[in-house]
Formats: C-alpha cells, structure tokens, sequence
C-alpha cells in the first residue's frame, strides 16, 4: 500500500517535471525569439530590458535559465509581471484558485447529480419516449456552445426578466467568497455553474445510459434477479455498481481539466475572477509569466486530480487494486 | 417412494413476441429428494425451461402450467415471485466468475441473499454465510467470505455460488450447467455436494447436455429436443434401455470407456431444427433412423411403460 502510494507520487512529480520542461521550453527555448522581450512586453525601455535579462539570468545556458525560472515560479513565488506593472504572478494564480474551484465543484455537483437522473431514467425507460426525449435533450446540452448558452442566460436573468420574480434574486455578475457570504457565494454561482454543467450533463447522461444497458445483461445481474432482488436493487445497487467505472474515469478527466482553467469560457463571459479568466487576460496582453504559471498550475492540478481518481478506481474494483487489468 | 411432487411442469409453451415457438410441450416433473436431470443438445430449450421455472424470462410468452408446492407460478405478480425466487427456489449458474458481481466480495453477495429474505442483522446473516461455506467445505471460510469472486479458484467459486443458492434453505435448486466452466476434479466434487444437496431432502433440477453427468447425480432424466421433451423416466432404464430414438444416438455418441476403441464415434447426422423451422410431425423424424410415414403426425408423450413416457409412434400401442 505504502510502496503503491510512494511510486504513485514519484510517477506525479516526474509528470510535472516532464511538463515544466516541455512549458519552459516552449516558451523560452524557442529558436528567433527573445525572451526577455517578451517578459517585459510590447515598448518596455532598454533599462527595463536589461534589468530583466541579468534577473532571469537569459545570458546563461539553458538549464540556468530553467533552474531560475522554477526556483522562481515555486520556491521564492516572486515570479513578476512586467505588462501588469510588477504585480506578483503567483499570488494571482492563487487568488483565482478558490473561485474556479467553487465554480467547478458547484458544476460537479449538477452535472453528476442531472446525469445520474436522467441516465438512469433513460435506461429504465429504453426505447421509449421518455429515453429518446431524455437523449435529445442531452444531445442539445451537447451541442449547445458554453459561451453562447452563457450570454443567453445573462440576457434572461440580468436585463431581460431581471425584474421579474423569477429572476429578482439573481445577483450582479461577479463572484462573492465564501468567507464573505455563503449565501452570496451560493447565488453567485448557481447560474455560471449550472451552465457549465448543462453540456456535461448530456454527455455524461448518454455514458451512463448505454454502460448501464450493457451492465444489465451481465450474468451478475441475471444472479442478482435469481436471487430475488427487486428492480430498484438490481438497477441501482447491482447495475450502476458495475457500470460506474468508465462514468468515473471521464469525471476525472473533465473535472481535472476544468480546474486547470478548462471553464475559461465560463469565467469569462459571467465575469468570474478564476484561473480561466486569468489565463485569457494574460494571452490577450501576451503576458508571460502570468501564462507561465496559469500552466504550470493547470498541469499540477490534472496531474493531482488523475491520481485521486486512480485511488477511487481502486476503491471501486477490487480487480484494479491487484493489478489485473494492467494499466 | 412416495415422496411428493414438487415442481411439475404441465404442457409449458413458450414464445417470442413475433410469435415463434421456443418450447412447444414440455412436461416434467421433480418431487422432492429426486434430482432430476435435464438433457438436450444446445439451443433445445433446457435452459429456457430452467430460466421459465424463476420468472427469469420477460418479454417471452408462457402457457401452459407451472405448478411448485402447489402453486400455480404462471400469472404471478412480480413481488411474489420476487419472494420465490431465492428462498423457495434458487439457481445456480454456469459460469461463478460472470454470475457473481466482480466488484464486492462474495460474503456480502451471500449475506445480501439472506437479508432479502430473511429479518436478520449483518452479522446474524454473516455467520449462516460463514457456516454454509463452511459446510460446502470451503476451507477456511470467515477468510474466503472477504475475498472476491477473482481471487478464488473456479471450484471455490461453484461452492460459494452453491453456498449462496443454499443460503435460504430453498425446496427446489435449479443447476445450470454447473460443471461445464470446472475442470474434471473439481467437477466431481461439486456433483457430490449436488448429491448431497439431493439427499438432504431438496429437489434438484439438473440441466446439462453431458449424460455422464446425469449418470452420476441424478435419479431422474428427461429428454429435451428442439424445445419438446422427447423422453422421460429414471436415469437407470433409460440408461440400460433408451427408448427414444434421439436417447438412443445420444447414449451410443458416449465413448465406451473399456474395449477397443472405435475409429469414429456414431453421431447423429443433421442439425437440430431452428424454432422457425420445426418440422409439423415429429420434431426429430428428418434425423431418425427409424422414420415412417406416421413420424408426420406429432407423437404426444405416452408411458408405455411404468414410470417411462416417450414420444414416438414406435412405442403407439
């Protein structure tokens, strides 16, 4: 157990090394281009210039520069924006970190909890029309672009029908913190989230449906009938108990990614200070080392999150604990 | 022996929605401490008429009757059958490694069986789990009970497959090809406990497509072909003296086990019917040997003999 956890870590940070490097690369190590110039942004003075080479150290060979740059971005975390004025990159990113995760764990939430309903639903009721309504609808979800959606409900809810009760509770775009008001930080958030889970809802939803039919023919379950289980038992307790690994697995990915900045859209069009918003600030000034770190910290987070879901794979299925089905 | 009847299969038809005839006449019965064994080639219906027995069949239409204990089964609401099935009636699988749920271990598979039948508490439901592994000689039980179906052997996995079906002390145990995924060993050891099972005073019904097995475990056989019972009487007679043409060439298909031995075993030469295409007459004259004109008229189940019933015209008085 301890050895399985010890190499897993091991595994995480070589991945985040891999990736720090790949990141450093790109952005410092590639042929025709100047750094330096690009850290101090567009009209930055001479002094300014040279200021930047001697602290970054982009005189010096390549792994220097690397060593600098990390020891930067994580140990002394006074990694600075020169677009911005001197402001400290990492703070920032960590400042945005709570409101994306509100967000995302909100959207979570919804979207799990739509597509546990409407996917089994789905599945009970195969063939019939509340399956092909359930599957349209979903399809819809699917297809539906997050920012279009977005504005949509920001037309509805904050100039069209504002004022009507249905939306007089809605609040002012933005994002208010937990600390200040869980009530504030719940109303902020309800919408934003809620449309960013509509179109994982629908994809999520169709998974379920179709690894659930295919759970229901297994032998276990014609075993689970036999042995005089009814239909709620066998559906929820036996079926969704052998079809939930791949629907866990995709939750894993999507809600790692959206972490790492996936819900970008989203933040940008209900205002929401997250670390999506952060990045789309820094490429539309084109400044570096506030991308630098918005990576950096994305990659972090996919790489935590996929470990904390291979240990609840393992939870799930016994089989994965000992290593049968290979990785 | 005058041991009553406890399952009795009268004339069960049973069919697709489209209308095509997947069993056409099949009667049998067990009584109880008989086990009785069910033959046929794949696809003769053996399984379906298992499967009839438990409600295990939507979508499919049944007639006929199905009488247990008395009761007429067809027709059940579903909640009553619910509690049937499991306590009055249980099955047991082919394969233990698909019919258990990987993913918990066998133990809480077992006691859930329990508990659905019986008011007790975990560990009340626990120990019987325990013990009835234990007594299907499962060494060293309380352990296996945690493990999972994919950390046991496949025999482990039969015995706690019977363990789980004995769990609420049913009446009737149905055995779906028990045998077929186990090696040879390990498939004589769990036909003992099938013996045992019997000899306990349950009735067995044995489904398998092996005549050595029905040899070996049951006291009863009954015939199936292309989804109508063909032959039907004790596994001794019909052993020594088939009387159905169809019993004949399977019994002459087994390897004699002393003597020389044969360049090629006899086989029956064609394919069983489709459900589709079965014949108007009798459903096995077009591989008969013994065809006649009168194979064109359906022979019905007659007992020409005490205890024996055949369908053919050979045997019409």
């Amino acid at each position: 157990m301890i050895r399985s956890f010890a190499s897993r870590t091991g595994q995480m940070l070589l991945v985040i090394f891999g990736i720090s490097v790949l990141v450093f690369a790109i952005f410092f190590a590639t042929p025709g281009a100047d750094p330096t110039a690009r850290i101090a942004g567009r009209g930055a003075s001479p002094q300014v210039v040279a200021r930047i080479r001697a602290e970054y150290g982009f005189d010096r060979p390549l792994p220097a520069q690397y060593a600098t740059m990390m020891q930067k971005l994580f140990v002394s975390r006074d990694l600075t924006s020169f677009v911005n004025h001197g402001q400290r990159v990492v703070p920032e990113v960590l400042q945005a970190a709570p409101v994306t995760l509100s967000l995302v764990l909100w959207a979570a939430f919804f979207w799990v909890s739509g597509s546990l309903v409407f996917g089994i639903a789905a599945a009970v009721l195969r063939d019939s029309w509340v399956d092909r309504l359930l599957m349209v609808l979903g399809l819809i979800g699917l297809s539906m672009p997050v920012f279009w959606l977005g504005e949509v409900v920001n037309l509805v809810t904050q100039s069209r029908w504002h004022d009507t009760f249905l939306f007089r509770w809605v609040p002012p775009l933005g994002y208010v913190p937990f600390s200040q008001s869980p009530w504030g930080w719940a109303k902020a958030l309800f919408l934003p989230s809620l449309t960013l889970a509509v179109c994982f809802i629908g994809l999520y939803a169709r998974v379920l449906r179709s690894e659930l039919l295919t759970a229901m023919g297994e032998d276990s379950i014609r075993t689970a009938r036999a042995k005089g289980a009814g239909p709620v038992r066998v559906w929820l307790w036996h079926g969704l108990r052998l079809s939930w690994l791949s629907y866990v697995s995709l939750f894993g990915l999507d809600f790692a990614q959206l972490l790492g900045g996936g819900a970008l859209l989203t933040e940008v069009v209900f205002a929401m200070p997250g670390v999506g918003r952060l990045t789309y600030q820094a490429l539309a000034t084109l400044d570096l080392p506030l991308i630098m770190a918005t990576v950096m910290y994305a990659a972090v987070f996919v790489v935590i999150a996929n470990a904390l879901v291979d240990g609840l794979y393992a939870l799930l299925d016994p089989r994965i604990r000992e290593g049968r089905h290979g990785r | 022996m005058d041991a009553e009847v406890l399952l009795k299969l009268h004339h069960l038809h049973l069919e697709l929605p489209n209308g095509t005839a997947l069993l056409e006449d099949v009667s049998l019965s067990v009584r109880r401490g008989d086990a009785l064994g069910v033959v046929g080639e794949s696809g003769s219906g053996k399984s379906l008429t298992a499967m009839s027995v438990m409600g295990l069949l939507p979508g499919l239409k049944a007639s006929g009757a199905i009488r247990f204990e008395g009761c007429e089964l067809l027709g059940m609401k579903d909640r009553e059958w619910r509690r049937l099935r499991g306590a009055g009636m249980a099955m047991i699988f082919q394969d233990p490694m698909t019919a258990f749920l990987p993913v918990r271990s066998i133990g809480a598979q077992i006691d859930e069986q329990i508990r659905l039948h019986e008011r007790l508490s975990r560990r009340e439901a626990r120990a019987r789990t325990v013990a009835l592994l234990g007594r299907m000689g499962v060494p060293d039980p309380e352990a296996a009970a945690k493990r999972y179906p994919h950390q046991l052997s496949g025999g482990l996995r039969q015995r706690a497959m019977i363990a789980m079906a004995l769990s609420c002390g049913p009446a009737l145990l149905i055995a779906d090809e028990p045998t077929t995924a186990l090696d040879v060993t390990v498939q004589a050891q769990i036909l003992t406990l099938l013996c045992e099972i019997r000899d306990s005073g349950a009735g067995v019904m044995l489904i398998t497509h092996d005549m050595g097995v029905v040899a070996q475990t049951c006291t009863h056989v009954a015939v199936v072909y292309s989804g109508l019972v063909v032959e039907q009487g004790p596994v001794a007679a019909v052993m020594a003296r088939p009387l159905h043409p169809y019993t004949q060439a399977l019994l002459e298909a087994i390897p004699p086990l002393d003597g020389p031995r044969p360049d090629a075993l006899p086989t029956i030469p064609g394919r069983p019917p489709a459900p589709d295409a079965r014949p108007e007459g009798c459903v096995f004259a077009p591989r008969c040997r013994f065809v006649r004109p009168d194979c064109a008229v359906r022979p019905a189940l007659r007992e020409p003999e005490e205890g024996r019933r055949v369908a053919c015209v050979l045997y019409d008085a």
